[in-house]
């Protein structure tokens, strides 16, 4: 038996492979505070969202966190578990800020707004599951300007590189 | 490079009047989160946890140490001169007593292997709001 697939399907497995090597890589950069992280491969998520719309981006964003779980070993461990709903919640966001008119919103707000999303979602599991009291609050400010500064710098290279792409089918 | 410089005043031209907005509403939630979850104040009482139930809470006013059973040995926690820390833990990554003394109210130190778990108190603790 063969699955039929699509040229369109190619385009997303490639993406989202591009956004499972940037994970990878990213796993590798040790970081002074457990669970700040750039979130790099939000660029491609960000990427997708804008080329190819809402289902194709959260199709590599899910994709990126099951394969890439898999790969580190920490399929259904509680760090999948706060990568997913991290995801998830980002992509929730991001479902909402694609709405917002293209004239005076980039892909810088919606980094940041995925970005604190994210954060959200991984402390609302913590909160309810891993540690439930409010011993992590002390942490959530430096996850906030973290989740600040990464935004707005993922979200700003999002924009060269869609301003690339364009550039690129332009000429 | 010279090509990398001037993109870096297109990156600031390349913001639009949304993308300040909303940089500025985070920011303002980032300052409020620091100012409302640091506070300064020398916690007077730490909590223990066990699991899911609170073990004991202890005056920072002595120095001693609590020995303790969690989920996979023996950890103990030692308060001396208003601060508190783990002082041995039977965990593998040791990141409870690498996080060495806490002293401000609403610190926290974590043991997830062994599911024990301190918290400094000040005389009144400093986010009532999140706790329910």
């Amino acid at each position: 038996m063969q699955i039929q697939t699509t040229q369109h399907d190619h385009q997303i497995a490639k993406l989202a492979a591009l956004a499972i090597a940037l994970h990878m890589i990213e796993a590798l950069i040790p970081s002074p505070i457990p669970g700040v992280k750039p979130g790099i491969a939000n660029i491609v998520t960000l990427y997708v969202l804008y080329q190819f719309g809402f289902a194709s981006a959260a199709w590599v964003s899910i994709l990126r966190v099951f394969a890439s779980s898999l790969l580190l070993g920490q399929f259904l461990s509680p760090t999948f578990v706060l990568s997913l709903s991290g995801a998830l919640c980002s992509l929730g966001a991001l479902w909402l800020a694609i709405m917002l008119p293209k004239r005076l919103f980039t892909a810088v707000s919606l980094s940041v707004i995925a970005a604190f999303a994210h954060i959200a979602g991984q402390l609302l599991v913590v909160r309810l599951w891993l540690i439930p009291h409010a011993g992590v609050s002390y942490l959530i400010p430096l996850f906030a300007i973290a989740a600040l500064i990464f935004g707005v710098v993922n979200g700003v290279i999002t924009n060269v590189i869609l301003q690339q792409t364009q550039r690129g089918n332009a000429g | 490079m010279s090509n990398l410089l001037n993109r870096s005043g297109a990156i600031y031209r390349q913001l639009r009047a949304g993308d300040w907005l909303i940089i500025i509403f985070s920011l303002a939630i980032t300052l409020l989160l620091f100012q409302t979850l640091w506070t300064n104040e020398h916690a007077s009482k730490v909590q223990v946890r066990l699991g899911d139930t609170v073990y004991g809470t202890y005056s920072l006013n002595q120095n001693r140490d609590i020995v303790i059973e969690g989920g996979i040995g023996t950890s103990v926690i030692s308060i001396a001169q208003g601060k508190v820390r783990f002082s041995k833990s039977p965990c593998h990554n040791q990141y409870c007593v690498h996080q060495g003394w806490l002293v401000r109210a609403g610190q926290a130190a974590i043991c997830l292997p062994n599911q024990i778990s301190l918290e400094l108190i000040g005389e009144n603790k400093p986010y009532d709001s999140l706790n329910y």
